[in-house]
């Protein structure tokens, strides 16, 4: 059941549409990312289901509740900013006390409440430090046990984890994902941070220009884009742009400049639609003529550059389609200008609009 | 790098020297017997001293100073306070125009604004001289109060106040329980210096001074036009020292690090 709604939602800055015709349904209870590069409109999603925002139009309900006109103080949602924002006067049990307090819970609740979760948020010891005097980790320990203590019926992140150190970023993913599935929260959180969308979320939604490009569990992003946006954000950097394309079942047979090409409809991967095939740089198989028979799904071309990346050389190489980058592990590498075949797996070729 | 220090040391003596080389000369000069200003004194008296506690006109004109500028800086502070937040949080038409009205009084001449002010406010409205030095003064304090505020909000991260928003605090709430704690070092910074100015004004308060009332800077004023006895170095001394207890108050209650840290 969806339990969080965007419907039609727009959003504009002085006639500036951001959002126009925005829909979005999260399941109760899972983490749901939001990514894209700046200005793709994540960020303003966010704020909007937050209530910093005002939408100017379309419609934004939560457990059946319409929150589009609710203020934001009267929402009962978290929120987890990336400069942390804690308030740099109070304490930190006094920090994570501070919602509590705005809802007249007694003294003795607040007490319990504000321990056990610093407690989850593996703060003791930290109640009568200060902002300050905390470390980085730390901060947003605190700020993430101050949004959790209110018992939010929305969890919002912000780009948590862009001020902090690759290693901490890393432990607090982990950690902001079992403090999520421990208490059931369901969650939106923004970042631009691939990997970190990736490892962390339920689903994922690849935003572009004001527009959801994809929304689906992160491994069949991974392996199955839908769109040419979302191929070349998740690391496709080879494109094929097809003549015309028939069906015979499961296979799809593909005409590009003369050369015949083939893939697939396959369990997972959704309806492969569009002209354009995508496959990912350690997808491509490349070889000499020795190696690779000439037919269906290989081109002949020439090593133009050559790269040593470590455990693998990659390889530009230039065909009649076009320039496609190979990543091969060997010992001897090929030369520049040396004749080579390019053969794309008729697994690994995704349809892409 | 000792050459260097060396230098650098005595350059620092002689910045100091030009500070306070006046105001150590005018405190010497203060305890002069003779009925003129000398330096060096020929003598030690403290009658010039008791001097100012007879002339009742500085007793008057110091109060009249202190409740004015008091008073100014409460009504300069209820309007610069909001009018410091509005501007440095909201987008408005206009915000870069109001700006420049609300800092104004700084870049007009102080004889310019006083006379202006004389002219058009004061004369056309009749207005009593009390009322007329407290609007003179809100207007010098009011661009000291927004700027100095102004100043402080914007290190103060936005952010914050809409963790104070989603965690349910109203906005008035939030201002009174989250902004103004934390910006309270500059509003103290703000009210002191907006203190110090207008105590100290003389170009704009000479138009709204009226007989028998007038501002301690301009009884100094006044005073010195007509003698040239060492009262006025005596006045200087006490103002020192008025200035200096402040400043010593200031730092036991909050220390003065206060307002240099972030």
């Amino acid at each position: 059941m969806a339990m969080l709604t965007l419907e039609n939602i727009a959003v504009a800055y002085d006639q500036q549409y951001i959002l126009k015709d925005f829909n979005l349904s999260v399941e109760k209870g899972s983490l749901i990312s939001l990514l894209g590069p700046s200005g793709c409109g994540k960020t303003t999603t966010l704020r909007l289901i937050a209530g910093f925002l005002e939408a100017k139009d379309g419609r934004f309900t939560l457990n059946g509740k319409d929150y589009t006109r609710v203020p934001v103080n009267k929402r009962n949602f978290g929120f987890v900013f990336q400069s942390y924002a804690l308030f740099p006067h109070l304490s930190v049990y006094d920090n994570v006390a501070f919602g509590l307090r705005l809802r007249k819970v007694s003294k003795a609740d607040i007490d319990r409440r504000v321990r056990k979760m610093l407690e989850v948020a593996n703060l003791t010891g930290f109640e009568q430090r200060f902002p300050k005097e905390l470390s980085g980790g730390q901060r947003q320990r605190v700020a993430i046990a101050r949004a959790l203590v209110i018992e939010p019926d929305l969890l919002l992140f912000d780009e948590p984890l862009s001020n902090l150190d690759a290693n901490l970023r890393v432990n607090m993913r982990v950690e902001i994902r079992r403090i999520q599935q421990e208490l059931g929260i369901t969650t939106v959180y923004v970042s631009h941070d691939q990997e970190e969308c990736f490892s962390i979320s339920d689903q994922v939604a690849i935003m572009n220009k004001g527009i959801i490009e994809q929304l689906d569990a992160p491994s069949t992003i991974f392996k199955y884009p839908k769109t040419e946006f979302v191929a070349r954000f998740i690391g496709f950097n080879n494109f094929i742009s097809f003549d015309n394309r028939q069906e015979n079942g499961r296979e799809i047979q593909l005409q590009a400049g003369g050369h015949s090409f083939l893939a697939i409809q396959g369990e997972g991967r959704g309806a492969q639609k569009g002209l354009k095939g995508a496959v990912r740089p350690d997808d491509l198989k490349l070889g000499t003529s020795d190696e690779i028979d000439l037919g269906a799904n290989v081109v002949t071309g020439r090593v133009k550059v050559s790269t040593f990346l470590g455990r693998s050389y990659q390889y530009v190489v230039n065909t009649e389609l076009g320039e496609f980058t190979v990543n091969k592990e060997m010992e001897q590498p090929y030369v520049s200008g040396q004749e080579v075949r390019v053969l794309f797996p008729v697994e690994k070729l995704i349809l892409v609009e | 790098m000792k050459e260097k220090n060396r230098g650098l040391g005595l350059f620092t003596l002689l910045i100091y020297l030009f500070l306070l080389g006046p105001l150590v000369i005018i405190a010497i000069a203060s305890f002069e017997p003779g009925g003129a200003l000398k330096f060096p004194p020929t003598g030690f008296s403290l009658k010039w001293y008791q001097n100012i506690f007879e002339v009742s006109m500085f007793k008057t004109s110091f109060i009249t100073s202190i409740l004015v500028s008091l008073a100014g800086n409460l009504l300069a502070l209820l309007l610069g306070l909001p009018a410091a937040y509005a501007l440095s949080r909201f987008q408005f038409k206009g915000k870069n125009a109001l700006n420049a009205i609300f800092i104004s009084p700084i870049l007009i001449p102080g004889i310019v604004l006083g006379f202006t002010m004389l002219k058009y406010v004061i004369i056309t409205y009749n207005l009593p001289v009390y009322t007329a030095l407290l609007l003179g003064h809100t207007v010098i304090m009011l661009p000291f109060i927004i700027r100095v505020i102004a100043s402080s909000l914007a290190n103060f991260d936005f952010a914050v106040e809409e963790a104070s928003l989603s965690l349910g605090a109203g906005r008035l709430k939030t201002f009174f329980t989250v902004v103004l704690p934390n910006i309270k070092s500059g509003i103290i910074a703000a009210v002191l210096i907006a203190f110090l100015e207008s105590f100290n004004n003389v170009d704009i308060s000479v138009f709204m001074t009226g007989p028998g009332i007038s501002t301690f800077p301009i009884q100094m004023l006044l005073y010195v036009e007509n003698n040239f006895d060492p009262t006025i170095a005596a006045i200087s001394v006490l103002l020192m020292l008025f200035t200096a207890v402040l400043m010593f108050l200031i730092e036991r209650l909050m220390g003065l690090s206060y307002f240099t840290k972030r």
